[in-house]
């Protein structure tokens, strides 16, 4: 792969929140700028969590191995646009009223499922470094890493309930994902009914590239 | 108590276009600091959201109201770039574009149900019914964000007294145009079309239901719903129905489309109150178009004279 390869893909990542800035600064967010930021940096996070679950089934698909080298990155994005969208949220919504925020998580059911995928992908963000893999050990590892479903399964639930009548959008996310998910049960499936031994080695293998 | 007498002002005596730039300017900034540095990637669309012309036709001799707030009008170029009119798009921002070749001559409104003679009005003949006010009223959306627009038009019991209805009439419904090759978002089953909405008589014949086919002194744009359409600043703004091609008076209450759509979510009175959120969101504060924090949401949206309307009835349950 080019050396400026990953630089450009990580410059790419930043693409939306740089669009969201220029937009901002030079006034044209429209006329409720908050929800519009809200909106993208929601909408953002859900892409990369269907990005990062992408990797695993486009690279056994296509065999192109080096796809690997971009999940952690893509997944860190995810976060990334997580954090922002939540920091809207706390500041912009809640004004950093956190007695309400705990009222709003507890009371209103799209915030608690959207809270709950959110604070799943910190450990995830904590331990996405190859120290953190050697720490915990690849099988542990692998398992906690599981969460990023969860979290993405929560997401697309998180979306589904908040919107009033046109639910096209949290579909189209939904039906995305159930693909992304769909393929894994699948592969498991097929990989312990042919190869049980060979489906774990394979497992290994993939954490440590 | 917060209804102000705004007699003596006109929408375009108050408060200068350029402090409303500024600040929005300053919110955006303030919202997203730190990211801006990045823009001279230029990934950006620019939007020509510049300023926006009058385009419609003036309407002259307007009566200013006593109804009217002496709160900061909301931009014209957001009232009309931001609506929520699902017959042309779920998303705000698109029916200003999608509504512009939308065709309000020739347009005729039927009047229907219990009434002494069924008859079918023109639109030049009603907005003759009475003289022209200017009414400046808060607009709360469902959703928690509101405006303030200088509507235009006249007390829908103007027209309701035209239309003779009999005094078995208990509640009148508007229906709102069904066109699915002027408004794509028609196309497209979110609601059940066309869009119903209704009020009960008394409600409809207070003094505060307006009748409107215009804002900020012009003839009402498409995508805020030429070329008539109700305004009930009590209420939710999905109760003021849009683009009217008929009004039935009925004995029986309407079923209105949201309340079709999820009833537990959206109730046939609507009212605007802080104490009784929609099931998935609080109601209790609003963002004001314009403004950085959220404001509290006030019952009855501050038009506390309609509260007579409904006393004795729990509003709890006639959500």
């Amino acid at each position: 792969m080019l050396r400026w390869f990953k630089p450009f893909i990580f410059l790419a990542c930043l693409g939306p929140v740089f669009r969201l800035g220029w937009k901002a600064y030079t006034g044209v967010l429209g006329a409720n700028p908050i929800e519009v930021i809200t909106h993208s940096t929601g909408d953002w996070t859900l892409i990369f969590l269907l990005v990062t679950l992408a990797v695993t089934p486009l690279r056994k698909i296509t065999g192109q191995l080096w796809f690997i080298r971009y999940r952690r990155m893509f997944g860190l994005f995810a976060f990334f646009y997580a954090c922002l969208h939540f920091t809207t949220y706390i500041w912009l919504d809640k004004f950093f009223d956190l007695h309400e925020m705990w009222a709003d998580i507890a009371k209103r059911k799209f915030i608690t499922v959207g809270f709950a995928a959110f604070v799943m992908l910190i450990p995830l963000a904590i331990t996405s470094t190859s120290g953190w893999i050697r720490r915990l050990g690849g099988k542990r590892w692998q398992a906690l890493h599981r969460l990023i479903y969860a979290s993405a399964i929560l997401g697309v639930i998180h979306y589904l309930w908040l919107v009033k009548a046109d639910i096209r959008k949290p579909v189209e996310y939904g039906t995305v994902l159930a693909f992304l998910l769909a393929y894994r049960a699948f592969e498991q499936i097929r990989a312990r009914s042919h190869h049980p031994a060979l489906a774990s080695s394979k497992r290994t293998t993939i954490l440590q590239s | 108590m917060l209804i102000k007498k705004a007699s003596d002002i006109l929408s375009s005596e108050i408060t200068p276009k350029s402090l409303y730039v500024n600040r929005r300017r300053f919110i955006s900034v303030g919202a997203t600091a730190g990211v801006v540095a990045a823009a001279a990637f230029g990934l950006h669309k620019l939007g020509s959201h510049s300023e926006v012309a009058h385009a419609n036709t003036k309407i002259e001799g307007l009566q200013k109201s006593s109804f009217s707030t002496t709160e900061t009008i909301t931009p014209y170029k957001d009232v009309t770039n931001y609506n929520n009119y699902y017959e042309f798009s779920t998303d705000k921002y698109e029916p200003a574009g999608l509504a512009r070749n939308f065709k309000t001559r020739p347009w005729t409104v039927s009047i229907e149900g219990m009434v002494k003679k069924k008859k079918t009005l023109d639109i030049d003949s009603i907005i003759k019914l009475a003289s022209a006010e200017e009414r400046i009223y808060r607009h709360r959306c469902v959703e928690g964000w509101s405006i303030v627009v200088p509507w235009v038009g006249f007390s829908l019991g103007e027209l309701i007294k035209q239309c003779e209805p009999l005094g078995s009439a208990k509640f009148v419904e508007f229906t709102t145009i069904y066109a699915p090759n002027e408004m794509p978002g028609q196309k497209i089953p979110v609601l059940d079309w066309p869009y119903v909405e209704g009020l009960r008589m008394d409600e409809a014949m207070h003094p505060l239901a307006l009748l409107c086919f215009g804002m900020y002194g012009e003839a009402l744009p498409n995508q805020d719903g030429a070329p008539l359409r109700v305004v009930l600043p009590w209420k939710y703004g999905f109760k003021s129905a849009k683009a009217l091609v008929k009004v039935r008076f009925t004995d029986k209450q309407p079923i209105n489309s949201w309340s079709k759509s999820a009833p537990s979510e959206y109730g046939f009175y609507s009212n605007v109150n802080p104490h009784v959120d929609h099931p998935r969101w609080s109601q209790a504060n609003e963002r004001r178009l314009g403004e950085f924090r959220k404001r509290p949401t006030l019952m009855f949206n501050g038009y506390d004279q309609v509260a007579s309307l409904y006393s004795g009835m729990d509003l709890k349950k006639f959500f």
